[in-house]
């Protein structure tokens, strides 16, 4: 779910923009260094955006009766933290704007603030406490992509309440009843979507887990111990 | 395989939790959760008016749109795959 276009008045539209167009530069930055130092891990990239591009399409129906589609930003902003994530996000909240008429340019910023940046900068935080904790890596993985699908919505939420206040009750008010729409479907789909994102991991220290190493999302040891209980 | 099962074992519920819902909103459409959120902004605000039209290209019809949803999901199951069989490939002719 992204906000439509023209559904957000001025001033909020604006502002939204002036919070994310500084990350995206941020995070082109990063990436383009990322790109130019590490060769090698531009498939990994390729793949984390490859993977908020599937995820974002699933139209999943929910108890409800209505439908809604998980984030996949987890996985990119565990794997690179959440500036570059913004921008994977922005390529492809631009593609559904674009040809889907889902979202809106003149919403962007508010779309990649939500989806781009608090989602992602909520699973790095997880994730960064969860292994700190030594819990174990594929529960912290679960946790992160899970609470970030969340943020999203939540952050949805709060942006469209902000602007759309309710007479009796105000924002606080709208935020109930645009979060009341989102929490019903969005919680069985971050937990689907947090059980994908750690099976994937699990492939990636299957196939690739030097890459995870060079990237300090785990060490080496816990590497060793993750296939030791694959094997 | 323990991964595999808890997943295997979660998009069952989830299945089941979807036809669970069919059953007690037998009338529903299971439209976008987004096209809810528009509900709520005409009833907190009856008179607002989207500010700009759509921009991009507007599918057609919701046969276009859902092609349009497969490619996106399509291109991005050729970038997992490719490169994560390109991985295992290499992983294996290390050995």
């Amino acid at each position: 779910m992204h906000i439509f276009e023209g559904f957000l008045p001025g001033p909020w539209w604006q502002i939204w923009f002036a919070i994310s167009i500084p990350v995206i530069f941020f995070g082109m930055y990063r990436m383009n260094k990322l790109i130019s130092e590490r060769r090698e891990l531009l498939p990994l990239l390729a793949v984390a955006g490859a993977f908020i591009f599937v995820l974002s399409s699933l139209k999943l129906p929910s108890v409800t009766g209505s439908s809604s589609h998980p984030t996949g930003t987890g996985m990119a902003a565990i794997l690179f933290g959440p500036a570059i994530t913004a921008v994977l996000g922005t390529i492809v909240l631009l593609y559904q704007s674009l040809f889907l008429a889902h979202g809106g340019f003149t919403t962007l910023g508010a779309n990649v603030a939500s989806m781009g940046i608090i989602g992602p900068v909520v699973a790095y935080v997880i994730y960064k406490a969860g292994m700190k904790a030594n819990m174990n890596f594929y529960v912290v993985v679960f946790l992160a992509t899970a609470f970030a699908d969340w943020a999203t919505y939540v952050v949805t939420s709060i942006q469209l309440a902000l602007a759309f206040p309710a007479e009796v009750g105000g924002s606080m008010a709208s935020f109930q009843a645009f979060a009341a729409i989102f929490a019903t479907t969005q919680v069985p789909l971050a937990i689907m979507e947090g059980a994908l994102t750690a099976l994937v991991f699990k492939y990636i220290v299957q196939v690739k887990s030097d890459a995870l190493v060079e990237l300090k999302v785990i060490t080496a040891e816990t590497v060793e111990k993750l296939r030791g209980v694959v094997a | 395989m323990k991964g595999e099962l808890i997943f295997g074992a979660l998009a069952l519920l989830f299945i089941a939790s979807f036809f669970y819902g069919m059953a007690l909103n037998p009338g529903s459409e299971f439209g976008g959760a987004d096209g809810a959120a528009e509900d709520v902004i005409a009833e907190v605000n009856p008179d607002y008016e989207p500010w700009i039209g759509n921009l991009g290209f507007e599918p057609p019809g919701g046969e276009t749109e859902s092609l349009l949803f497969a490619l996106q999901a399509a291109i991005g199951a050729v970038v997992i795959g490719y490169f994560f069989g390109y991985y295992r490939g290499k992983g294996q002719s290390q050995q």
